[in-house]
């Protein structure tokens, strides 16, 4: 069996479970945040059940809207506050809260071997710590919630290898851009993602979020990597609970294996309007942007900022465009903070706001009005996904978004002189 | 059950962001989110839907977000069923959920245009172009998904499993 397999036959007590399989599969940890929890809480409210399956593994984080954009944000953040209260959820205020995608693992929250839902679809990014994880819709995490139990169909697996040592400046997020770029938005359709070869075990663990997180731009239902040393040592002081560490069996059957040689990868910027439209940096040509973000439940972990506060140190963003920095969570603002990166940043010019998805869906933060162009470490560039319908957003890595904040132009962190 | 209703034709890889944009994501009442249902990819689609009319789409429908406010839009748009050559995955299983009726059929969105009158059998999956006279057949949902489809969405489903009905 693949890695997904093995997790899913263990959620169903099953001895072994197949492609195309479906499955009633036992839930370790629910997720939902502001504008997709209230859907469900009327759902969770409509079965007629009084309580939870387990206060403790269900997760309510108010970090699309908030804190609150307007004043329909602030009801709908109210009534997930207030059904998380009644329920003793676990749940994180505005000032403890992070982009869930970044806090859950932070706190031990997501373990490997276990299976997570979540009403957002970025909820595949605990693959990069062998847990499987899928994004759902709310109705979907209503049932969860009052039965700790959602049916699943079990998917192919492709298995990806990536080989080589990487360049300069080539990290998760190039990696995965250029699967992206390879297979197409929906190459990797109903299928999981398994991330193999010596180039991703050099990876950190920021990297790996960074690649099962855009499992899903490939169309795919999770992206997982196997636990291994930089796994376990991330995992020792953020939980005591006992997990199981699952392995592919050397006979897994895999719907196809694609082989990827990282020397050859530079990286990557994905054009408008979707992520699978990558070139490589020295493809790009002369593009004159009006805003950088860096950020995200893709790039807002310690080592994006590192790598951005490596570009922007000493250096000062164009003046005729916006750079907006959003740390992934309180740890990583205070973290970032000790290390002198958040004044790097403000020195820079750039402006560094509290956690929040805001701008990477158009929510707020930083909104782009028509004609405008914004070169972004999140993970979507759809037709007005950060604003107007007539603005556009190029995907790229943080080193490649803070270059481009000095520069006034897409340009990677090697012309930066 | 049968649906009939005018076709709107959309292209590939229809995205959540397009469906519904994020921007209306603190709208809660399924009326309000029908609204703005398509209105950065085609801004008349709200003025001209008519209760019962049908999307026909190429691959991928849907991709993106988990948004559930995406079929709910849809849905309370008063378009009676989605047929796609592909759904994404998150989106095929938000639309059987919330009882938004999806068909996979490659011919019948290779041969359906904007503005045809379609008519579909949700039982056995036949697509009638009533405008040309051509019929095509989707694929049939796997007996589990019916199960939902039959209970009226997942909720039902669920509630008639947990009070002990079988």
């Amino acid at each position: 069996m693949t890695l997904s397999e093995k997790i899913l036959a263990a959620h169903c007590g099953k001895a072994s479970v197949g492609p195309g399989d479906f499955l009633n599969v036992r839930t370790d940890l629910v997720l939902s945040n502001d504008i997709t929890a209230p859907i469900a809480i009327r759902e969770f409210e409509r079965l007629g059940v009084a309580k939870v399956f387990d206060p403790g593994k269900i997760v309510m984080v108010p970090d699309h809207f908030c804190p609150n954009k307007d004043i329909q944000s602030a009801e709908q953040a109210k009534m997930m506050r207030e059904f998380a209260r009644k329920h003793k959820l676990v749940y994180f205020e505005v000032g403890q809260m992070g982009i869930e995608h970044v806090i859950l693992p932070e706190k031990g929250l997501a373990l490997p071997g276990e299976v997570v839902v979540g009403a957002d679809s970025h909820t595949c990014t605990y693959g990069a710590l062998g847990a499987f994880a899928t994004g759902m819709g709310s109705t979907d995490i209503a049932i969860a919630m009052a039965t700790g139990e959602i049916w699943m169909k079990v998917p192919p697996t492709i298995k990806f290898v990536f080989h080589g040592q990487p360049g300069k400046w080539v990290g998760g997020k190039d990696l995965i851009l250029y699967l992206i770029g390879d297979i197409g938005v929906d190459g990797a359709l109903y299928s999981a993602l398994e991330f193999h070869g010596e180039a991703v075990d050099k990876l950190g663990m920021d990297g790996r979020f960074t690649m099962s997180n855009m499992a899903i731009e490939a169309g795919g239902k999770a992206g997982l990597f196997h636990v291994d040393a930089k796994t376990r040592s991330y995992l020792k002081d953020r939980t005591s609970r006992k997990y199981t560490e699952y392995r592919p069996d050397p006979d897994a059957a895999y719907a196809r294996v694609i082989e990827y040689d990282v020397a050859k990868i530079e990286p990557q910027v994905a054009f408008p309007h979707l992520p699978s439209n990558t070139k490589p940096i020295s493809k790009v040509g002369d593009i004159a942007i009006d805003q950088v973000v860096i950020g995200s439940c893709t790039n807002g972990r310690m080592d994006d900022l590192r790598l951005a506060a490596k570009v922007l140190k000493g250096r000062k963003v164009d003046p005729h465009l916006r750079c907006i920095i959003l740390p992934g969570s309180q740890q990583v603002y205070l973290d970032a903070l000790k290390e002198g990166i958040i004044e790097t940043f403000i020195r820079a010019g750039a402006a560094v706001s509290t956690p929040t998805c805001g701008p990477c869906l158009g929510g707020y933060m930083g909104i782009l009005a028509a004609g405008e162009r914004c070169v972004s470490t999140t993970n979507r560039n759809f037709v007005g996904r950060m604003g107007h319908v007539k603005s556009e957003v190029y995907l790229a890595n943080p080193a490649v978004a803070a270059a481009s904040a000095i520069a006034g132009r897409i340009a990677g962190p090697q012309e930066i002189k | 059950m049968s649906l009939k209703g005018k076709v709107f034709k959309y292209g590939s890889h229809v995205d959540t962001d397009a469906i519904i944009p994020a921007r209306h994501l603190n709208l809660l009442e399924p009326a309000d989110l029908a609204k703005h249902c398509m209105e950065d990819i085609d801004a008349d689609f709200i003025g001209k839907v008519k209760n019962g009319d049908i999307i026909v789409a190429d691959i991928n429908f849907g991709c993106g977000s988990s948004r559930e406010h995406a079929p709910v839009a849809i849905k309370a748009s008063g378009i009676s069923c989605v047929i796609a050559k592909s759904f994404a995955r998150i989106f095929f299983r938000n639309a059987i959920n919330i009882g938004l009726p999806l068909l996979e059929c490659e011919e019948a969105a290779d041969n359906i245009k904007a503005g045809d009158t379609v008519e579909v059998d949700l039982a056995s999956g036949a697509i009638t172009n009533l405008s040309s006279g051509k019929t095509f057949s989707a694929k049939a949902y796997p007996e589990f998904m019916m199960q939902i489809v039959q209970a009226g969405g997942l909720v039902e489903y669920t509630k008639k499993k947990l009070s002990g009905a079988k």
